[in-house]
């Protein structure tokens, strides 16, 4: 039996919290982690140092100190401080590598400390895939400095111009004579760089560092571009890696939410007595909050079932999932933005010989993460602390400090791993809920939510109505084009949950609400002589503590959006005769579009020709469709090969290829695999995911009424081909390409059968449908 | 009440209040035992798989009581960085998860399969693992493992 590399388990952070910190740790929370307690290691922060530079004690943690990015460790380990966090698609790993390359040591010799408000500076968390792009090349410049300083420091113990010193494996040494070496960890291990950096004065996504260095070139890069194995992984797969989930603090009591069954319905009676023979339950009812706690889970869970609760009249009149549609393109529009236009788009459609349009619709999703949310908080003395697995650890912090009253420094908030997330999911709602419960109780508070709870009452992404224009001159050429996209606003609740009107806890404390407008549009690439792109935005259907309330949900308006634009573009190509490769690369100029478009075709072996294929009458019906989108600075094209089962409406993805230009790529293997993880779950957001109601509430409220994607239905063959550009900048990954993939399924099945699918999911059932009505 | 249980070869008692606690409580807030994850309580999505009797169980719909004295076995039990379970072994070298939350069910499921059917077909494969759920989208790499675990016993 081979063994597993036990040394590269990244602790969590919690326990790193503990060994680091342990004494501010217990400032602010006054307990112990009890699980927790045997990993605590006094010994790296007793130690006594004889390195003779820096500070002695962390400076301020602000965005203009060096050690708020990077510190030496006594032993020479690199800390990187990295104000996101990696929800589980490798981004620790690739951040290690970035600092490894810019400051000089071996990739096992950083460690990242992540999502830890108490010690990271607030990066924006996990946010738009830009993990790498912006956070990653923060600490890389940060690294860079810290290297250059390390070298000042040399030359100034060696009496050298650093002009003539060099580093290896973090071991300073003069260029000319090796003997003369110093470490890192004898220049500053143990102590805290005292310098500044040149910081933007901003936080959050925006913040910045110019530190005037040359960062490392593509050909210097030792550990960029290197396929580094996971570092979470062994702890996941070995069960030793604990979570949010499994933090237990001393006097921790376990709670439960309890929701009504209509929605906007509020506690008007509580029995109490209705749970009165369960162990240690009781309620606790602040304004319409209404939740149970007991000292035993189980007590919880079962107090939770049982409580006897008076709601009030509610009656929502939500339009049912299946009316709703018609609800978006009648609703008056909140607000209206053309985000770009070019030429003269009404003239355009005028000159036209013909105009096609086509209107797609997108349903409500679920995060439907893996668990429902939990999270713990300890809130005494006039301070918080709350262990959570959102990924804007730093936004539930204020949130937190709002529900409180408290002031925003006396909020810590420690990321975990946790439930799974991928936007903004059930996670902060929880987060909130502890923090208020704790400070009611006096106690610390564990919530978990029930399974109903991570997928009726999570904030959900936006249902869509997508309507597409294209007007034709006599000679074929598309001259003009517009696409509107109608939704409900992906902001209505904040997806950074920075204050209390974008929880469910500031809804139900009768906190005002904050509702902003906001959808979006697709990247405009494709190159016509007029273009209107734009979105509008419609009221929500209810705006209080609503379970269909919207925000982002991964790749926030992609899937969308692209459903729409991209299964126009092919209903184009189709109407002018043109195979939807050559289509595409008619109207797209940038090189890098063409070149994913084009790499994907190749790599395919698309043959040219125009859809649907001819001899389709077979009872299994075989096509190929693509798709393309530009995100930031990423370019994605994807091909769907399918099956379409003529009888019963079942599709089978059969084949997926995926030209995917990210720029730099830090390590090849992570990529490929967030690109294989998102297509599949891509395909469950395709074929499967819609949020079901009727006229009071959501009815998706298990894993039977909200079906995902199984085993049975995987994509049976995924090729990735990565175009890499180590000279460009790197882009973002962890979700540009499942927006792509209703699109390319639709124009495969349009391939097939000559049938275009204008609704997701793509279940048997409106595949029949739509087969047995053309 | 007091119950014991035997878990990943230990055997350790328990006071319960209530027969029909689910397992999964017992593991998680009595032994400490983490792995099994409550997902769904349902048993519809796997994330509180553990093994009873070399079975794979959910212990979110099993109550603690009706498995007193019975061999449990824990993701934790199946194997160690240093003696890793072949298909943990092949989960590290495939790099399956991402957040993992649902890998208590896939790797305890699969190990299942392997025990009692040390050479499934991809078929097989797929059938005993499309009962569980995964929100990352990591079916294809855990198909992936499960054959390379499969060629490895």
């Amino acid at each position: 039996m081979n063994k597993i590399e036990a040394n590269s388990i990244d602790m969590n952070n919690a326990i790193e919290s503990l060994t680091l910190d342990r004494r501010a740790f217990l400032a602010s929370s006054g307990a112990l982690v009890v699980t927790l307690a045997a990993a605590i290691d006094l010994s790296a922060v007793e130690l006594a140092h004889a390195a003779p530079n820096g500070a002695a004690a962390r400076p301020p943690l602000t965005g203009d100190q060096l050690s708020s990015y990077i510190t030496i460790d006594a032993d020479g380990t690199v800390v990187a401080y990295y104000g996101k966090i990696d929800g589980g698609q490798g981004l620790g790993t690739s951040i290690a590598q970035m600092v490894a390359e810019e400051i000089d040591v071996p990739f096992e010799r950083v460690r990242v400390v992540m999502g830890d408000s108490g010690r990271t500076l607030d990066m924006g968390g996990a946010s738009a895939a830009i993990g790498v792009s912006h956070g990653g090349m923060v600490l890389r410049r940060t690294a860079a400095l810290a290297r250059h300083l390390l070298i000042e420091m040399a030359a100034g113990a060696f009496g050298l111009p650093a002009a003539e010193l060099t580093v290896t494996d973090g071991v300073v040494h003069a260029a000319a004579d090796p003997t003369r070496r110093i470490s890192y960890a004898e220049l500053v291990g143990g102590r805290y760089f005292d310098s500044k950096v040149d910081w933007n004065g901003k936080t959050s996504n925006a913040l910045a560092v110019d530190v005037k260095l040359p960062l490392k070139t593509p050909d210097q890069f030792k550990v960029i571009g290197k396929s580094f194995r996971r570092r979470d992984l062994p702890g996941k797969v070995f069960g030793t890696l604990d979570l949010v989930n499994d933090l237990r603090l001393p006097g921790m009591l376990h709670a439960r939410m309890i929701r009504p069954r209509v929605a906007g319905a509020v506690p008007v009676k509580v029995d109490e007595s209705s749970i009165a023979q369960i162990p240690g339950a009781q309620v606790v009812w602040i304004k319409d909050l209404l939740a149970v706690v007991a000292e035993r889970e189980w007590n919880a869970v079962k107090a939770a079932a049982a409580l006897k609760v008076t709601w009030s009249d509610a009656q929502p009149n939500f339009p049912g999932n299946d009316a709703l549609h018609a609800h978006i393109r009648n609703a008056p529009v909140v607000k209206r933005v053309i985000q770009r236009e070019n030429g003269s788009v009404d003239d355009g459609f005028k000159q036209a010989a013909r105009i096609i349009e086509g209107e797609y619709e997108y349903p409500t999703q679920s995060h439907a993460s893996m668990g429902p949310a939990c999270a713990v908080a300890d809130v005494r003395d006039g301070a918080a602390t709350v262990w959570t697995s959102s990924q804007k650890p730093y936004d539930s912090a204020a949130c937190v400090a709002e529900l409180l009253d408290l002031p925003r420094e006396k909020v810590r908030a420690i990321w975990m791993f946790g439930t799974g997330s991928y936007g903004r999911n059930d996670q902060g709602d929880a987060t909130a809920d502890a923090a208020v419960l704790s400070r009611h109780l006096r106690r610390p508070v564990r919530v978990q939510y029930m399974r109903h709870e991570g997928l009726a009452w999570d904030p959900k992404g936006t249902a869509s109505v997508s309507r597409n224009r294209a007007g034709i001159d006599a000679g074929g050429k598309v001259i003009a084009y517009e696409t509107i996209g109608k939704a409900f606003s992906r902001l209505d609740i904040s997806t950074r949950e920075g204050r209390a009107a974008d929880v469910l806890a500031g809804h139900l404390l009768g906190l005002p609400l904050k509702p902003e407008q906001g959808f979006e549009i697709p990247v405009a690439s494709y190159t016509f002589d007029h273009g209107r792109l734009g979105w509008e935005t419609v009221a929500p259907l209810l705006d209080r503590a609503s379970p269909l309330r919207t925000t982002h949900l991964r790749d926030p308006y992609g899937p969308p959006i692209l459903f729409g634009s991209e299964s126009f573009m092919d209903e184009v190509a189709a109407a002018t005769n043109t195979d939807p490769v050559e289509f595409r690369l008619q109207y797209l100029k940038n090189p890098r579009d063409r070149d994913a478009v084009r790499t994907a075709a190749e790599h395919y072996g698309w043959d040219k020709r125009t859809s649907p294929r001819k001899g389709r009458g077979d009872d299994v019906a075989i096509g190929r469709g693509i798709a393309f989108r530009r995100h930031f600075d990423t370019f994605i094209a994807l091909i769907a090969e399918v099956r379409v089962h003529r009888a019963s409406g079942k599709i089978e993805v059969a084949r997926y290829v995926c030209a995917h230009d990210v720029g730099l790529i830090v390590n090849p293997e992570t990529l490929r695999h967030v690109i294989d993880r998102q297509l599949v779950y891509g395909t469950s957001r395709a074929m499967f995911e819609e949020v079901r109601f009727d006229q009071n509430m959501v009815t998706s409220v298990d894993w039977l009424t909200y079906p995902v994607l199984h085993m049975n239905a995987v994509p049976e063959k995924i090729e990735i081909v990565l175009i890499d550009r180590p000279e460009a900048a790197p882009s973002g990954a962890a979700e540009m390409a499942l927006g792509l993939v209703p699109a390319a399924i639709g124009n495969a099945v349009f391939d097939a059968t000559g049938v275009r699918l204008r609704r997701v999911p793509f279940t048997p059932e409106r595949v029949k449908a739509a087969l047995e009505r053309a | 009440m007091q119950i014991e249980l035997h878990v990943n070869g230990r055997v350790q008692a328990i006071e319960i209040d209530d027969p029909g606690m689910p397992l999964l409580y017992a593991l998680r807030d009595d032994l400490g035992l983490n792995n099994p994850r409550f997902g769904c309580g349902l048993g519809q999505c796997g994330a509180c798989t553990v093994h009873v009797d070399g079975r794979a169980v959910r212990s979110c719909v099993t109550p603690a009581a009706a498995v007193a004295g019975r061999q449990i076995t824990t993701l934790a039990g199946l194997g160690t960085p240093e003696h890793p379970h072949p298909v943990q072994a092949a989960w590290i070298e495939e790099q399956v998860n991402q957040c993992a939350y649902c890998i208590n069910g896939w790797i305890m499921t699969a190990a299942e399969l392997l025990a009692h059917k040390p050479h499934p077909t991809e078929a097989e494969i797929k059938d005993a693992l499309d009962g569980l759920i995964c929100r990352c989208g990591t079916h294809a790499a855990a198909l992936r493992a499960v054959k390379r675990a499969a060629q490895s016993a």
